[in-house]
């Protein structure tokens, strides 16, 4: 009664393998939900050409009711030696408890003979998929009233007359063979057989857009000053890469004095002194005038300042906001208060607000902490499309 | 951790790698009939020396089906993604050569025993003398006998048709509801009660009416004094029963019974958890008798098995030393016990000392808690220099003790409970509202909270109404999770 069999279709087992991907993709959306949190954090902005990032994980674990750690665990051994021997020495801090001890995680899976860790990959696409969904933002759309609309020739039908250029000799053969087939004797050619391709101009939304990035490196911007604009400029040119075809970056900086930089060099930029924000709302405005003004781009501009101004600057700074708001699809100041929130409002924030009010596309968020990032871009890009269907309104 | 490894294997054999190879005896398909001959021999002399066995069927089984078995406790078994952790762990633990499994078998009438396909023949052949070792054992001894009676002796089919089901359940409500339930009745998994039967009644409705006193002479005399009146009958409309009546230790039938929104579907997979919990268990609790008495048994049968070729027994002692050797070796000592050389110890020490008609009589009257309790003597455990630690927060391990009933207790405090803490249904608010109670006096200390007050979000997504839990924290204050009430 005992057989031995032997079952080659066993091989085919990969129910383990297949738990194991439904694992990963839980952790993923884990992830998702928690991407605020996530994507806040310091690290994950390492070069913005980068289109992936890698986010350590933690492998997720099924909960059971178990006993918390008592002070002491005993059990038995095997081995010789008398009560009292020591058979291990205190460690200062035992790999095993060390997480679980400090922060108090449920970190115990150390009996498990040591945690496999996950580094999943993201890429910058899929991330920004969903915090466009988790900020149920809309799409952004190119305005309607400015009427950048390019104009394009567009390919349409055929004719048999036309520029010898535009000859479609694909439909020309073609013609030709039709007559041939009917013809007793037939010619290769004829001048019916010609066609040509029309051009037609037609009248299509712009696809392409510029953004200026504006940061003030003056004294008062610290380190941490600069990484908060950074991680808000970074999500959003993510979003605005997304929703046109063709996206152009220029990234002035400025203290009393303003300068065009190029990305890399951007971000590290310090600068000492003064503020004069004018300066480099002039740099914009030249430079709408100048190498910008042919293109028949949506412009956006983001400043980011921690709001200090000289108030002797007030009226150059509002006066070329005020022209610029005429020029550009829309600006965002952000303000980066790392700490406490002040009571007060700065400087630039109340020109904004004023400018804001005055019907100027304007509007202003504040950064305090990283996760503010969100609220921001909520804001800004939320605003845009009202300021928008205000519009359609009209 | 407790069931996944519940077949009988002889799993994290590391040194058992068995390199020399050298009872290769011709080709496969020679050593295959070779195997069969032994096998058939073997089961006779098996016969001949007394063994009482269900048939088994023996399966030559690739490496992938091994680590399936490790994996999931079972080879077609429900799916869930905690297995899938379970499986990464496992191959990281192959791949470093710390795990290598030679044999799983299922109890039941017949026995399934996998063996693996890279097995040498001399391994297979101990492998088949310790195959029906458990078989005998899961014959006689009486805890396996009543719940294999109960949960079904044709696992292998029974748990496939439990998949199939949980399949189904799949295609028909959506990948993210049947996780919600697998959720909840996997992390309950332990907790049945063992004590009763896998199908049993529900709770009566209605307490059973009082029956009436009977009418004692002097109270009829009483009524019947001037100016008494009678007292009206007490109520006779039935009175409810409360639910449960008494704290519920089976969380997984009381769930499935008494949940107030719990589907069809959803009740089924509770149920088809608790009943592979009922197979699994015996497993759990005999594991050192189990282990030892196959051991016994494959080192009789290999030594009395005088067909064999020499050479063949002894690569197969040599496998059989490594399987059933203690973890500590030489000078060294080991922080924790193979069950397989600790029940081998014990059942050769058993017999040595009363015989093998006692040694019967153990097999089918005890589990793992008798076993040690009543025959792990003094003498055994100096012999087998057994102690028992002591291991601080810090890391730092002192034996704490050589004492016989520590030792014994310690070797057996994981085991209580099917290795759970004791977690109990007490009440049924009438809001519908579940209340579970941590039986911490017991325990001696309180849960793990952020892992409890996990456990009570898959519950309260199957109860679908508000649940709670009362346990201690480390200070010994009492707590109710979960902290915040759920969203409903």
């Amino acid at each position: 009664m005992t057989a031995i069999i032997n079952t080659g279709w066993y091989d085919l087992f990969s129910r383990g393998a297949r738990d194991w991907l439904r694992h990963n993709d839980k952790v993923r959306e884990a992830v998702q939900s928690h991407l605020p949190d996530l994507i806040a954090g310091p690290d994950l902005i390492t070069g913005p050409r980068e289109r992936t990032v890698q986010v350590p994980v933690r492998m997720l674990e099924h909960a059971r009711f178990r006993l918390a750690e008592g002070r002491t665990q005993a059990g038995a051994g095997q081995g010789a030696g008398k009560p009292g021997d020591m058979l291990q020495p205190s460690q200062p801090d035992p790999a095993g408890m060390g997480g679980g001890g400090a922060s108090g995680e449920p970190g115990e899976g150390g009996s498990d003979g040591g945690e496999v860790r996950l580094l999943l990959e993201f890429s910058i696409d899929d991330i920004m998929d969903w915090v466009w969904d988790e900020l149920k933002l809309p799409d952004l759309k190119p305005r309607g009233g400015a009427s950048i609309d390019e104009v394009e020739l567009v390919r349409e039908g055929w004719d048999k007359r036309g520029a010898r250029s535009r000859l479609d000799r694909r439909r020309t053969v073609k013609e030709a063979i039709k007559r041939r087939a009917v013809q007793l004797d037939p010619v290769p050619f004829t001048n019916d057989d010609l066609r040509f391709r029309q051009l037609v101009t037609r009248q299509r939304p712009s696809t392409s857009a510029t953004i200026l990035f504006v940061i003030d490196v003056s004294a008062s911007m610290t380190q941490l000053e600069r990484k908060l604009a950074k991680s808000f400029f970074f999500f959003a040119l993510q979003g605005i890469r997304r929703k046109y075809a063709k996206v152009e970056t220029r990234f002035i900086a400025h203290t009393t004095h303003a300068w065009e930089f190029s990305e890399a060099d951007f971000f590290q930029v310090t600068g000492i002194g003064g503020t004069i924000a004018s300066t480099a709302f002039r740099l914009v405005l030249e430079l709408m005038r100048t190498e910008l003004a042919g293109s028949q781009n949506n412009v956006y501009m983001f400043y980011a300042s921690d709001g200090e101004n000289f108030t002797e600057d007030r009226a150059a700074a509002s006066g070329s906001l005020t022209e610029l708001g005429s020029m550009l699809n829309y600006i965002g100041y952000v303000e980066t208060l790392p700490g406490v929130p002040r009571a007060l409002e700065t400087e630039m924030r109340r020109m904004c607000n004023e400018l804001e009010r005055k019907g100027v596309p304007i509007a202003s968020s504040t950064l305090a902490a990283p996760e503010d990032v969100w609220r921001a871009l909520r804001k800004f890009f939320s605003q845009e499309n009202q300021n928008e269907n205000a519009e359609a309104m009209r | 951790m407790s069931m996944h490894s519940a077949g009988h294997g002889h799993p994290h054999c590391s040194a058992a790698s068995s390199s020399e190879g050298g009872a290769s005896l011709g080709d496969h398909a020679g050593s295959d009939a070779t195997l069969a001959d032994y096998a058939e021999r073997i089961e006779a002399l098996a016969v001949e020396l007394g063994m009482d066995f269900y048939p088994v069927n023996f399966d030559m089984v690739p490496n992938n089906f091994m680590v399936e078995i490790a994996v999931y406790g079972l080879p077609v078994r429900m799916r869930h993604w905690s297995f899938g952790v379970r499986y990464i762990h496992q191959l990281v633990r192959q791949h470093m050569g710390h795990s290598k499994i030679f044999e799983v078998m299922f109890p039941g009438d017949p026995c399934h025993a996998f063996m693996l396909e890279q097995n040498s023949l001399a391994e297979n052949t101990l492998v088949t003398a310790h195959v029906l070792g458990h078989a005998d054992f899961a014959k006689n001894n009486q805890l396996f006998v009543r719940f294999i009676e109960m949960a079904g002796s044709h696992i292998l089919e029974q748990s496939a048709a439990r998949a199939n089901r949980l399949e189904r359940a799949l295609s028909a409500h959506g990948q993210a509801r049947v996780e919600a339930v697998l959720d909840a009745a996997l992390a309950l998994e332990t907790h049945i009660d063992v004590n009763q039967a896998l199908h049993r009644p529900r709770f009566p409705e209605f307490v059973a009416p009082r029956a009436p006193a009977e009418a004692a002479p002097f109270h009829d005399r009483y009524t019947r004094l001037p100016g008494e009146t009678v007292e009206a009958p007490p109520n006779e409309a039935p009175q409810r029963a409360p639910v449960p009546p008494q704290a519920e230790y089976d969380l997984l039938w009381f769930i499935a019974q008494y949940a107030p929104d719990m589907e069809d579907w959803e009740r089924d997979i509770f149920l088809a958890v608790r009943e592979e919990a009922y197979y699994f268990h015996p497993i759990y609790a005999c594991q050192i008798m189990n282990e030892g008495w196959a051991s016994y048994w494959h080192a009789r049968l290999l030594r009395e098995a005088n067909f064999l070729p020499h050479d063949l027994y002894l690569a197969a002692i040599k496998s059989h030393s490594d399987v059933v050797r203690p973890f500590a070796t030489g000078r060294q000592l080991a922080l924790s016990l193979n069950p397989y050389h600790l029940g081998f110890s014990l059942w050769e020490h058993i017999i040595d000392k009363f015989g093998i008609e006692k040694a019967r009589q153990i097999c089918r009257e005890e589990d793992d808690f008798g076993f040690i309790r009543n025959y792990l003597d003094r003498d055994l455990a100096d012999k087998l220099e057994l102690f028992v630690y002591e291991t601080r927060k810090d890391g730092e391990t002192k034996i704490a003790t050589r004492d016989i009933h520590a030792i014994r207790e310690a070797i057996l405090a994981p085991k209580y409970n099917y290795g759970a803490p004791c977690v109990s249904i007490t009440r049924v608010a009438g809001d519908g509202s579940l209340e579970l109670h941590h039986d911490y006096l017991r325990d001696g200390r309180g849960l793990e909270l952020t892992q409890a007050e996990r456990v009570m979000d898959y519950v309260g997504r199957v109860w679908r109404r508000p649940v709670s839990l009362h346990t201690v924290d480390f200070r010994g204050v009492v707590r109710v999770l979960p902290a915040r009430k759920p969203p409903v």
